[in-house]
């Protein structure tokens, strides 16, 4: 055999390793009742602004501190605290991914994703989109 | 039925090219074909060839021409200039507007393509017809992504010329219906009513959109060409006759495709609030993918040019370096990335075309290269550990599967579609990807180091250490500098990670000396002959400029000396700060005021302006990041950042939150105070002391009457914040009547008037009102990014490097071959 055929199985070896502890670091796509039974692990939760709550945000008492309540499709609701800028967008959102995690009686959110249903607002979320991909337009008002 | 103010005959004249692209191509294809065999007839298949490919050309230019007509001219009676452009779209935008659709940056690719085919077709070689003929054949497949034709009930691409009234756009807008019923056909005059496009996306407004997408496209295109070369090798079975011509081609790809993908990370670290030049963001692995395995297949071609060992590895990567761009466009187009992330073109029902595009050129590929492997010649003799080419095998082999395990990760949407598995990216996404490939840099960076003093075939040791000796000292000198002057402050994922990034920069910085001195002791100091030495100098850079930069990022807006923000004990201090107007804040080494802004002409484009002084007064400067604000009646802010650059570090900050306009309607009320002078009103934020009223009598008769008067009072106001401020209030008596003139104290949130003296008992009346909405400021974030200039530098160096080993091999291939 030679030292380079042993040198590519070792390395593909370490590669398929890699990948497959990979797997073992991705988190899930959860509700809200499925997040408070993973309490203290980290999720992706699918959920809404609940419109009906108030939303607690004043830049100018601390501009870190966003809280808001998320409603899931099920039902369920859960108060969701975020340590950082309010997403501008967030009143206009139909569907908003938090990432973070359920603790003591809250979700404790790293980061926030919003989908609105205007023009722009789906590239923009949280301005961490990539420009190149872009949304669609079509919802938008013809006449404008 | 016939609507007013259409211009028909372009969107006509449009689809006719798109047809004939269409014939053209795949007239193109098949002529390349049969001029591939050398039968007697090759010359007149050639000929019909070449101007098959030229017509196709010629339709891919005209449909570009004719788009940015439609937009130029605002005939928004087509879908694309209405849904990409408006009236209010400056000039040099309108390129970006054309690619900033998925049919637009089809469109681009062709343009790409056709371009490089009309290069290809000045020279004739053997090679030159199956080559035209792969590439007639991605221009047939991408053409259909244009056409928008429906074959049996089922649409093939989107097509750009289609018109607004066709799109379903207007179908639910009443008003330009007939009798106001969206049952009923369009208003003959529908179009006098659609006054402006949609326009281009804010964002996108922006040099780098201009400039990014064409170099990234052209990189993106040129992959096809050390492919076509692969696959005309294993068609015409004569292995490897195609790498002194391919090379040239593989080098002007690695620079195009590099510089493009870079480019990208310039635009997000310089105008996008992503607060950083990469992400790992799926948009970027993607192209950065192919990118990476058209590196290995470049460096297995060097070996294989020099010694011919590595041929079969160079036909697989240059394969799957173009299979990895068309799987690249699939990830991105399909829109499969969905919660990955919200970005993902829309799906406009492409995917199943889409694949299909992938699957007519991997297919046979792979299959052909899988039946003729064996037939690939590959010398039995081993490789010498002493060998260039031994080493070189080896950073190629994993340069390449660190490209799989990106793709791999990249992939999990594809692999739960595929699965019906629920996996979502793990908890930090950057780092799942940075602890891998570290310990590939590491290991790229020493092979970069080391691997040009090996020679091809054998090296005696002695000659390879003692030209090794003086780098490596130099190295561990700049190495001991770097640790004493600048250093590695990154604690937060470990410390075996910390030690790995002070390796990294170790041996990024030898890979840079020793190519930096392998220039004279290899090439004798010829740049002309030293492009490999240059490209690995600047890739060098690169990767330092990734480490320094990336590991001693510094967020400078921590909220610790501005406005107090509760912070639990324990806990990290957060990254927003919020500024009032003209209120200075402490950040840092520098003293921030905001001090007002300044709004565009022609957008909702706000310019905030932020003075930054450094607390030994040493240096001021001003920043104006701006952002989008409700940009045509989208609420919300858009925020682009601005930076300060120095030759160390560049001072970066954006706007990430304002005071929303629907909050700065005033609705509070004045409340009035009656004092005495020398009294103190105390209000929510401190506490002001009433001084002695001054009565003045000179004033003009015919403005306040014969028994006007002006009071003066001056007020000392002292807030909790301990600002003072000294201000005096004027109120007149005028023919009857009182007239108080407020007087705003921005910073305190508040409005003073004087609304009666009375001299007689001393009592003064002031009146207060309270708002927040009065208070004008933003909240920001900034950062500081340190050496990130190494890594720009390392950019053009890399490309630079290329293009002189470009120019180099094409002289080599001249003067080999005189004849052809």
């Amino acid at each position: 055999m030679k030292k380079l055929h042993i040198v590519l199985l070792v390395l593909i070896a370490v590669s398929i390793a890699v990948l497959i502890s990979f797997t073992n670091t991705t988190s899930t796509y959860d509700t809200i009742d499925t997040a408070k039974e993973k309490s203290g692990k980290f999720v992706h939760l699918m959920a809404k602004l609940d419109k009906s709550a108030p939303i607690e945000y004043d830049a100018l008492n601390n501009p870190n501190y966003l809280s808001f309540t998320a409603v899931d499709s099920l039902g369920a609701s859960v108060k969701v605290v975020y340590h950082s800028a309010k997403p501008d967008n967030l009143e206009m959102s139909e569907k908003i991914v938090l990432k973070g995690k359920y603790k003591e009686g809250q979700f404790e959110c790293e980061e926030i994703q919003t989908k609105c249903p205007s023009k722009y607002k789906e590239a923009e979320a949280q301005g961490k989109s990539h420009p190149g991909t872009i949304a669609d337009p079509r919802m938008a008002d013809p006449t404008n | 039925m016939s609507y007013t103010g259409e211009h028909l005959i372009y969107g006509q004249l449009g689809n006719f090219l798109i047809v004939l692209s269409l014939v053209a191509a795949a007239v193109a294809i098949f002529s390349f074909a049969r001029a591939t065999r050398p039968l007697e007839d090759q010359a007149s298949w050639l000929r019909l060839g070449r101007i098959a490919f030229t017509t196709q050309s010629v339709a891919v230019f005209g449909i570009f021409a004719l788009l940015i007509y439609l937009l130029q001219q605002h005939l928004f009676e087509y879908h694309y200039a209405w849904k990409h452009s408006s009236r209010s779209l400056e000039f040099k935008y309108l390129l970006a507007a054309i690619w900033e659709g998925q049919e637009g940056s089809f469109l681009l690719w062709m343009t790409c393509h056709s371009i490089l085919g009309l290069v290809l077709l000045r020279k004739q070689t053997e090679w030159r017809a199956p080559v035209m003929s792969v590439l007639s054949l991605a221009q047939f497949a991408l053409t259909t992504m244009i056409t928008g034709l429906y074959i049996f009930g089922w649409k093939m691409g989107s097509n750009p010329f289609i018109l607004l009234r066709d799109s379903g756009v207007l179908d639910n807008a009443p008003a330009l219906h007939l009798n106001f019923d969206i049952t009923q056909p369009l208003r003959p005059d529908y179009l006098s009513s659609i006054k402006d496009g949609n326009d281009l996306n804010p964002l996108l407004q922006n040099y780098w959109m201009v400039i990014h997408p064409p170099v990234l496209f052209m990189g993106f295109a040129s992959t096809i060409i050390p492919f076509a070369y692969a696959i005309a090798g294993l068609w015409k079975k004569n292995y490897g006759g195609w790498a002194a011509e391919a090379l040239p081609w593989a080098l002007f790809s690695t620079a195009v495709l590099g510089v493009g993908i870079m480019m990208g990370g310039m635009w997000a670290y310089e105008s996008l609030s992503f607060g950083g030049y990469w992400a790992w963001d799926p948009v970027e692995n993607a192209s950065l993918v192919p990118w990476m395995i058209g590196v290995a297949g470049l460096h297995t071609l060097l070996i294989y040019k020099s010694t011919q060992h590595s041929l079969r590895a160079t036909y697989l990567f240059f394969i799957l370096g173009f299979l990895f761009i068309l799987y690249s466009t699939f990830l991105t187009r399909s829109g499969i990335l969905g919660e990955t992330s919200v970005h993902a073109f829309t799906d406009l029902g492409m995917n199943w075309q889409l694949l299909a595009f992938v699957s007519v050129f991997a297919l046979p590929s792979l299959g052909w290269l899988a039946i003729r492997y064996k037939q690939i010649p590959s010398p039995q003799k081993e490789e010498e550990v002493s060998s260039r080419e031994f080493w070189m095998f080896i950073g190629s082999l994993l340069f390449f599967l660190s490209a799989l395990v990106i793709i791999g990760q990249t992939s999990l949407p594809v692999f739960n579609k595929l699965f019906g598995t629920n996996l979502a990216p793990p908890e930090d996404v950057e780092f799942s990807y940075n602890s891998i490939q570290i310990y590939v840099a590491i290991i790229v960076a020493l092979l970069t180091a080391f691997t040009q003093y090996f020679k091809y075939r054998r090296t005696e040791s002695s000659f390879f250490w003692k030209k090794m000796l003086l780098p490596l000292l130099i190295t561990l000198v700049l190495f001991g500098l770097f640790a004493w002057l600048i250093g590695i402050d990154y604690t937060r994922k470990g410390p075996v990670f910390e030690v790995s990034i002070w390796l990294a920069v170790l041996l990024s910085l030898y890979a840079l000396v020793a190519n930096l001195s392998y220039i004279w002791v290899g090439a004798n100091g010829q740049l002309k002959n030293a492009g490999g030495s240059v490209a690995h100098v600047g890739f060098a850079m690169v990767l330092l400029g990734i480490f320094i930069s990336s590991s001693n990022k510094e967020i400078i807006s921590n909220n610790i000396d501005g406005i107090p923000a509760p912070l639990a004990e324990g806990e990290n201090p957060r990254e927003n700060l919020t500024l009032i107007k003209d209120m200075p804040v402490n950040m840092a080494n520098y003293t921030l005021t905001y001090i007002g802004d300044s709004a565009h002409p022609k957008k909702q484009l706000w310019y905030y302006k932020i003075r930054f002084a450094s607390k030994n007064g040493s240096d001021s400067f001003l920043l104006m990041p701006n952002a989008f604000v409700n940009y045509k009646g989208n609420e919300g802010l858009m925020a682009n950042p601005d930076a300060r650059h120095y030759w160390s570090h560049d001072i970066f900050t954006y706007i990430t939150s304002i005071p929303n306009p629907e909050n700065a309607v005033d609705t509070s009320r004045f409340v009035t105070y009656a004092r005495m002078s020398g009294d103190s009103l105390f209000y929510s934020k401190g506490v002001m002391i009433i001084g002695l009223p001054k009565v003045r009598k000179d004033i003009p008769d015919d403005l306040f009457g014969k028994d006007g008067r002006l009071y003066e009072l001056p007020l000392t106001i002292q807030s909790s914040t301990g600002s003072s401020y000294q201000l005096t209030l004027r109120g007149a008596a005028a023919k009857g009547q009182w007239i108080a003139i407020p007087d705003t104290i921005t910073s305190e949130g508040m409005i003073v008037q004087l609304q009666r003296v009375l001299l007689e008992d001393g009592t003064i009346e002031l009146g207060i009102k309270e708002s927040d909405a009065l208070l004008q400021y933003v909240t920001l974030k900034a950062y500081k990014y340190p050496f990130i200039k190494l890594l720009w530098y390392g950019v053009w160096i890399t490309a630079i490097g290329l293009l002189i080993s470009m120019a180099r091999r094409i002289r080599l291939a001249r003067t080999s071959q005189p004849s052809s």
